[in-house]
């Protein structure tokens, strides 16, 4: 089945999302599409799954136009999609996700469960991987989530199957599987096409590479060219992909955290005697799979846990248990891992979600009263400083691309006096050249004497970006090291292997 | 996926019908004294022109060195005009008015089939189909003027004056519903369901009715007093809700039509034994005394008009120029990014509930002070309670809307009593028809469909992506 989209413009009141846009889908091809957040990407992919109308332009299988009104039209085209946020229910069993909205049915409306699950295992087996079908979704992780959202779109004997962000979710090695199941799709004779911002993923697979900037397609670049190559093309301007930084400036031990535990609801420990100090002027990045007590951590240190024991301070004033409102008070910078639900109010305006946590006193509200026009500046001046691509202030955040949102969270949170910053993975879903931004702004942050503490699963971002690496693994911290600390050595950590002493640079 | 993209979902038609209003509903939020999409008053304030420069559909990315705010009205390449025919035929106000015509011609066929004349007609129809044409004519024509002479101005009277009681009595209907409305509407906006409109009125306008009646002072000082005491026992009883809520996570609407109930018969209890007027045989109190009632004419146009002006005014800048409005609408949009932000949901519930209850209260103490002066009973809610619910929804949760969806609920009311009265025509019809308006403004892709409009069509994916991220859980 050929793809082909030609000229494809998708306009947004003033702005143009999609300008023009052509692009060809070949069989069994990965075809990758880079650009920089809000270059359109998602826009161009909505239209061609039938969420989004398209002003001009068409779509073409096979030399037949087509008009899509839902998704509905575009999957009997045989046309398939893995969202980042999937569209599963989560109460329900694989086999029934699989089949939902397309039912087979027996008489009387009677179910042909046996029948779903016997599709959803041979699908799996086609493509070498095991699955429950009478697993509850939300029991399963990440990862194999996505993999009955693959099942789904295959179930309907899908042609083309477009990824948009797929791994941003994902750990190093649930990366690496899905990679192996593109490249089986891919050599099935399907079509896949696949939207990253991770060029090392896009190395790996692309047969074919298009770059869209600013909703235009600006060319295309060989599956074999440079990092340099394409983080330039995508951006228009070179991108330093190393990070550049000073050897830290340390002071005074700042962060001290001792001996903090925590139980979830069913009294399981997540957070298990946990100790380390982070000084003034460095960056401690928490490097573990994703899952292993990383986000609980955060979270005690933000406040927000009532029933964490043991001690942690920030310049000698408690943090544990006092609840957000304190932490923020206490100085404390929170980036939330989850933007869309912790760190953003979808309806609200960029104006307002940027003075979200300072919405009780100055300089955002005087006399119970909201600074409107002080409002409009500031925003207008962080939108400029970290290079939000907007209509304008008053644009709501869930109309934002998922860069720009998460653009939008760190400038809040860098545009306070800090005495500690809590960075729970602060580049997912940025743009290299916003990566490189955000990098610059937290070691920025560092070298004026702030304390940082860093969650990322990405090994890169960590190794990049540390003054020390702490691993975690089911809740404990296995070691400390320093930033030099070889990847296997690391790979071994995450994995639970405890550091022989020398390493230990706590 | 299939219930994701189902327009049947009410969840979903809501969510698109808030979507789909875009446009307009930033203008209307953020100059909502205006009352109306596209009819903004120009205030020279801040966010007066960030408004107008707020329409993503509209504005153009604005100049990057915005140092001087009033700089960017002019960069519209839009008309002011071409906007505003865009917005009335995307927007909230053209969706209001058709919803208004579109209920207005279902009613009428309820007119014809319920009318009398025009049955009769009828049998012979065919001989004489004019008779049944006539009949139809003036079953309508006359049911919709009387609507109008009963609602709005009664052009059979002499005198201007005697002409526009119509409305002065319809203000009164609307001015208890506003208030009401405006209280519900705001535990909406922060996600609060306040279904305990009757029990607060209850409360609210028994301790207004029982000063009323028990504390001679004078007037200067008695209505206040009285207002102020409704004010809290609205307040104290919706806060309890609140309370609960915050304390226990017990839901807000099996509290509050719980505390309905417990309203309802207590004061029926007290009417009995302690509130009654001597020498009634009925469970009705006393009546007021005259320093009590609000200035002007009972059950017409009193004070009690302009203090709701007064609240709705005070209402709109609570909601969008307070800080504290600011904490109730983001804990209505996403209460864990608020908790994140440090605002405490729980304290903003107890607080949204107090609000909203007062502003009930207000409109217990407008029935006893304004509307019947003569006792209250354990009925003085008038229904009121509920309507409210409905009022809420037709202004969108935004006080001038509720405004004039008050004001549209009372024309109906008195109106529907001249239709009743000079038509034949049932007040049940009348009360279809309000009804079938509500139906069409709360589902504006019903409307859109009847009458072809485009449909704006861009915001879908996000929010359901985004809903279906909140139900997995996935991290974004
Ligand atoms: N529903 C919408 N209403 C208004 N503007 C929108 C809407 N959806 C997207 N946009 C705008 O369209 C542009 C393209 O957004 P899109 O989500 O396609 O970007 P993207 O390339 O996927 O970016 P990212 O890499 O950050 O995910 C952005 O400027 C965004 O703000
Ligand atoms: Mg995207």
């Amino acid at each position: 089945m050929r793809l082909e989209l030609r000229g494809i413009t998708k306009r947004f009141g003033a702005l143009v999302a999609n300008d023009h846009i052509d692009l060809s889908i070949e069989p069994g091809e990965i075809h990758c599409i880079l650009g920089e957040n809000g270059a359109g990407k998602t826009t161009l992919m909505n239209m061609l799954y039938g969420l989004l109308s398209i002003d001009e332009g068409e779509i073409v299988i096979d030399g037949v136009v087509q008009h899509f009104t839902s998704p509905r039209d575009a999957m009997r085209a045989g046309i398939g999609m893995v969202h980042q946020h999937f569209m599963l229910v989560p109460v329900f069993t694989v086999a029934e996700n699989v089949i939902l909205g397309h039912e087979q049915t027996r008489f009387a409306g009677h179910l042909d469960m046996a029948a779903a699950r016997v599709r959803v295992k041979e699908i799996a087996a086609q493509f070498g991987f095991h699955i429950d079908p009478d697993a509850r979704i939300e029991d399963l992780p990440v990862g194999v989530q996505q993999r009955v959202e693959i099942i789904k779109a295959l179930a309907l004997d899908a042609q083309v199957l477009v990824f948009d962000e797929p791994t941003a979710v994902l750990t190093p090695q649930e990366t690496d599987e899905l990679m192996a199941i593109m490249r089986q799709l891919r050599d099935s004779g399907r079509a896949i096409v696949f939207i990253t911002h991770k060029l090392r993923e896009v190395r790996e697979v692309a047969d074919r590479i298009t770059v869209v900037r600013l909703g235009k397609v600006v060319g295309s670049v060989s599956p074999g060219a440079s990092d340099a190559e394409m983080a330039s093309m995508m951006v228009g301007r070179a991108v330093e992909l190393t990070v550049v930084k000073d050897p830290p400036k340390l002071g005074d031990a700042a962060l001290v955290v001792e001996d903090v535990s925590l139980a979830d609801r069913n009294h399981v420990p997540v957070l298990d005697h946990i100790s380390f100090t982070v000084r003034r002027g460095e960056i401690l990045a928490i490097a573990g799979v994703q899952g292993n007590g990383q986000t609980e951590l955060v979270e005690t240190l933000f406040g927000m846990k009532k029933d964490a024991s043991g001690v942690a301070t920030i310049d000698g004033r408690n943090l544990l248990g006092i609840g957000a409102r304190e932490a923020i008070r206490a100085g404390v910078g929170f980036v939330p891992e989850d933007r869309q639900e912790d760190g953003l109010v979808g309806e609200f305006t960029i104006a307002e979600n940027l003075m979200l946590n300072r919405s009780s006193g100055p300089p955002f509200v005087r006399h119970g009263s909201l600074q409107l026009r002080f409002r409009r500046k500031f925003a207008d001046q962080k939108i400029r400083e970290f290079d939000v691509r907007t209509p304008s202030a008053t644009t709501r955040a869930r109309q934002l691309s998922g860069g720009n949102q998460q653009k939008v969270v760190l400038a809040r949170e860098l545009s306070r006096d800090l005495r500690l910053l809590i960075a729970a993975q602060p580049t997912r879903g940025l743009d290299v050249g916003s990566i490189e931004f955000v990098h610059q702004r937290i070691i920025a942050a560092r070298d004026e004497g702030v304390p940082v503490v860093m969650v990322s699963t990405e090994l890169d971002e960590v190794t990049a970006l540390a003054d020390r690496i702490a691993v975690m693994y089911r809740g404990t911290i296995v070691g400390i090291v320093p930033p030099d600390t070889p990847r296997d050595v690391l790979g071994l950590m995450m994995a639970g292997a405890p550091v022989d002493g020398p390493r230990q640079a706590a | 996926m299939s219930t994701e993209h189902s327009g049947t979902d009410t969840g979903r038609a809501e969510r698109e019908g808030r979507e789909d209003t875009e446009g307009s509903r930033k203008d209307t939020e953020d100059t909502d004294v205006s009352g109306g999409a596209g009819t903004e008053t120009a205030e020279g304030s801040a966010e007066t022109v960030e408004a107008a420069s707020e329409t993503p559909d509209a504005a153009p990315p604005p100049p990057l060195e915005a140092h001087d705010l009033t700089a960017e009205l002019p960069a519209a390449p839009e008309p002011r005009s071409a906007r505003f025919v865009r917005e009335l035929t995307n927007g909230s106000a053209a969706i209001t008015v058709l919803a208004i015509f579109a209920a207005l011609v279902i009613g009428a066929i309820l007119i014809v089939v319920t009318d009398k004349s025009t049955l009769d007609a009828l049998p012979y129809f065919f001989a004489r189909p004019t008779d049944t044409f006539k009949a139809i004519g003036s079953a309508v024509g006359g049911g919709y003027a009387a609507l109008f002479r009963g609602g709005i101005y009664d052009y059979s009277q002499s005198s201007f004056s005697g002409g526009i009681e119509s409305l002065l009595h319809s203000l009164s209907f609307a001015t208890p519903l506003i208030a009401a409305g405006i209280g519900i509407g705001i535990g909406f906006r922060a996600a609060v369901f306040n279904i305990g409109g009757q029990g607060q009125m209850l409360a609210g306008g028994a301790v207004a009715g029982w000063l009323a009646y028990a504390l001679p002072i004078p007037a200067i000082l008695h209505i206040p007093v009285a207002v102020i005491a409704a004010l809290v026992g609205g307040a104290v009883a919706a806060g309890i809700a609140g309370v609960l809520k915050a304390t226990t996570g017990a839901h807000e609407v099996i509290v509050t039509i719980m505390l309905n109930y417990i309203a309802f018969y207590l004061l029926g209890y007290l009417l009995t034994n302690v509130l009654k007027a001597p020498g009634s045989n009925n469970p009705i109190s006393r009546p007021a005394l005259q320093s009590a009632i609000f200035p002007g004419t009972t059950g017409g146009l009193n004070i009690g008009f302009a203090i709701v002006v007064a609240l709705t005014i005070f209402a709109s800048w609570l909601m969008n120029r307070s800080s504290l409005g600011f904490h109730f609408r983001a804990v209505g949009e996403n209460p864990s990014a608020a908790k994140v932000a440090g605002i405490s949901v729980k304290r903003v519930t107890v607080i949204v509930m107090i609000v909203s209850g007062a502003f009930v209260g207000f409109a217990g103490a407008y029935q006893v002070l304004g509307q019947t002066t003569t006792g209250f009973t354990n009925a003085l809610d008038a229904g009121i309670g509920f309507n409210a619910i409905t009022v809420a929804l037709l202004g969108r949760n935004k006080p001038w809307g509720i405004f004039w969806a008050g004001i549209l609920f009372g024309v109906f009311q008195s109106g529907g009593y001249t239709m009743q009265a000079a038509q034949g025509i049932d007040i049940d019809i009348v009360l279809v028809i309000q009804s079938v308006i509500v139906l069409f403004i709360a589902a504006p892709p019903l409307v859109r469909a009847i009458f072809r409009m485009p449909e704006p069509g861009h915001h879908r994916t996000r929010k359901a992506v985004h809903t279906a991220a909140v139900r997995t859980g996935a991290a974004a």
